[in-house]
């Protein structure tokens, strides 16, 4: 079937390719500048951190072997072919991820109790000074900026060992990290129920009760929730610096090469990392459908 | 309305009303509309008894956690008096004598971020594509990509850190390595949810003019999927640069080190110090890389 293909004449079409190929070259120089530049920091930061790819060709299979170690037990038997000698601590171990979890679940309520307090002064809509919103807004981007290891350091030292410095270094990392989130759900809602709650006659505090907590309630949950499981995984570090929980025994292994103790903690760390997920993302599920079913 | 305009509205409301007391006048026929309207005004037991049943539960919970973990108000006074005798000798944050080297040690943090993230994305680019449904791999690879990915993220990267040391012994290189391994999961996850977030019309025009599988994913995939991931990346490098401050704790190289170093001297000024020259850093990088991710959206 003949087809007529409609051109420009070529006196037409020859400026706007030159311009093409102008606009052509241009980008591609750019890709060739970002990629020079690129390769540029890739080699200042890696003089900066001291990487070694003849080291790492060397020792490798350090890596390789390390893992492999880790599932053999003792008296070189696979730790598959005996789970009591390979679990032999699981009382303890359950025990300290019990703990665990308890400073991920007090850390979280106290922050997110925190947090909610401090939300509707932090948010553009309900606020009612711009001045004491830029107050709240600055402290809670400190405290979910420094690391919560580094609380957890400072109060390893002001409250002594123990869970508690942990429980409350995350606390304040939760409440930095939620105040924010909290804000920003309070800044998205209707304001038409806060107008109407005024209104007919409510106080400031009514309206928040009557108008906004009902619009928020289930995203704060449900943001509180998807934090614990991020705060059970921080956790599980805390004791990395005395700060509680079963990091203390973790770290105790690797560095004592306890090898198949490390290998049975993981385990039971990566287990209960997923069951906690998979258990929040359904809750965090149904309440959201919850949410459109009203 | 504008935000701005819903905000002076709502305060000048405030304002005007805001007694602190319910101002009934506003209402005066309550009883009319609770005779009208009996179901409104009747407090509903059944969500009643879950509320409190719930909030119940959590507190009974909470009790229990500070119990079991050793809470008590006298050690949490001692702890609060010690923190605010640290807090006072903080002011003013004062280097000493060792500004170059905390300076060297935050260089190194950013490198250790910097070359992290990027080693990460390049080895979780192919994973993505395994991972994703409807591009490369069939469902053996993956499930088995996914159980990779969800295995690798389920342990934190200071024990990443802590299992590299024994390969490449202390230092920072160390760091880079279990940055790369943490991300390597995170990213293999969001990569592959990009790749199946995806327009399929390009791909199959790739396909129907006669492509091969492999340049349906050059040019029917990656033209969409690499501003998000470039996007991605930026904002996991100025999360993994706050990872590296830390990661020198366990003796991964960066900042970390020195400042558990200050912190466990009692060097309180010195302590202080770093934490800012952290959060100035933390900042310059999250605006740096928020100006690239805007310019990035411009140009799509």
């Amino acid at each position: 079937m003949p087809q007529a293909i409609i051109r420009l004449p070529e006196s037409q079409t020859e400026p706007l390719l030159a311009a093409y190929h102008i606009v052509l070259r241009e980008r591609q120089r750019a890709t060739w500048f970002g990629i020079a530049l690129l390769l540029l920091c890739i080699g200042v930061a890696s003089v900066m951190a001291e990487v070694n790819l003849a080291m790492l060709g060397r020792n490798i299979l350090n890596f390789t072997n390390y893992i492999g170690r880790i599932f053999y037990l003792e008296n070189n038997a696979l730790v598959f072919t005996d789970f009591g000698e390979w679990f032999w601590g699981l009382k303890k171990w359950l025990l300290k991820i019990g703990d665990t979890l308890l400073i991920a679940y007090l850390g979280t309520l106290l922050g997110a109790i925190g947090a909610f307090c401090l939300c509707f002064a932090a948010s553009a809509n309900l606020a009612t000074g711009g001045k004491s919103r830029f107050v709240f807004r600055r402290i809670l981007e400190f405290f979910r900026t420094v690391p919560e290891l580094v609380f957890a350091l400072l109060f390893v030292v002001a409250f002594g060992l123990g869970p508690l410095p942990g429980v409350l270094a995350i606390m304040i990392h939760t409440f930095g990290a939620l105040g924010k989130l909290f804000a920003e759900v309070v800044e998205n809602i209707d304001m038409k129920p806060v107008e109407g709650a005024i209104s007919s006659g409510g106080t400031r505090w009514q309206a928040i009760r009557f108008a906004v907590v009902p619009q928020v309630l289930s995203n704060f949950a449900s943001y509180a929730l998807l934090r614990f499981e991020i705060n059970v995984r921080g956790a599980s570090v805390m004791g990395f610096v005395g700060a509680g929980g079963i990091g203390q025994d973790l770290i105790e292994a690797v560095r004592k090469f306890y090898y198949s103790d490390v290998s049975a903690i993981l385990v039971l760390l990566i287990l209960t990392v997923m069951l906690i997920d998979l258990g929040t993302e359904k809750l965090r599920h149904s309440l959201l459908a919850r949410e459109d079913g009203t | 309305m504008s935000e701005e305009m819903v905000r002076t509205k709502i305060k000048s409301i405030f304002q005007a009303t805001d007694t602190g007391k319910p101002r009934m006048d506003f209402f005066p026929d309550r009883a009319a509309v609770a005779q009208r309207h009996p179901g409104l005004m009747k407090p509903s037991h059944q969500s009643r008894i879950i509320t409190t049943l719930v909030l119940g539960g959590m507190l009974a919970l909470a009790v229990f956690a500070a119990y079991r973990l050793e809470f008590s108000f006298a050690r949490l006074g001692a702890g609060l008096g010690q923190l605010k005798t640290f807090l006072g000798l903080m002011v003013p944050p004062s280097s000493g004598s060792y500004f170059p080297l905390f300076a060297k040690a935050l260089g190194e943090t950013i490198a250790i971020a910097f070359l992290g993230t990027l080693l990460a994305a390049f080895f979780a680019f192919p994973l993505g594509f395994f991972a994703a449904r409807g591009a490369l791999g069939n469902w053996l690879t993956r499930f088995f990509t996914r159980r990779f990915s969800d295995t690798i993220r389920g342990v934190d990267t200071l024990i990443w850190a802590l299992i590299w040391i024994n390969v490449v012994g202390l230092g920072p290189f160390a760091g880079v390595l279990a940055i790369m391994t943490s991300d390597i999961g995170s990213f293999t996850k969001l990569f592959s949810e990009a790749i199946e977030a995806v327009d399929r019309k390009q791909g199959e025009g790739v396909l129907s003019a006669g492509g091969t599988k492999l340049e349906v994913i050059r040019f029917g995939i990656i033209p969409q999927v690499l501003p998000v991931l470039l996007s991605q990346m930026l904002y996991y490098f100025e999360s993994n640069t706050r990872s590296a401050t830390i990661i020198g704790i366990v003796g991964a190289g960066g900042i970390g080190l020195h400042l558990s170093e200050m912190i466990r001297t009692y060097e309180w000024d010195r302590v202080s110090f770093i934490i800012l020259m952290v959060l100035v850093t933390v900042a310059a990088i999250d605006w740096l890389s928020t100006r690239l991710r805007l310019k990035m959206a411009g140009a799509q």
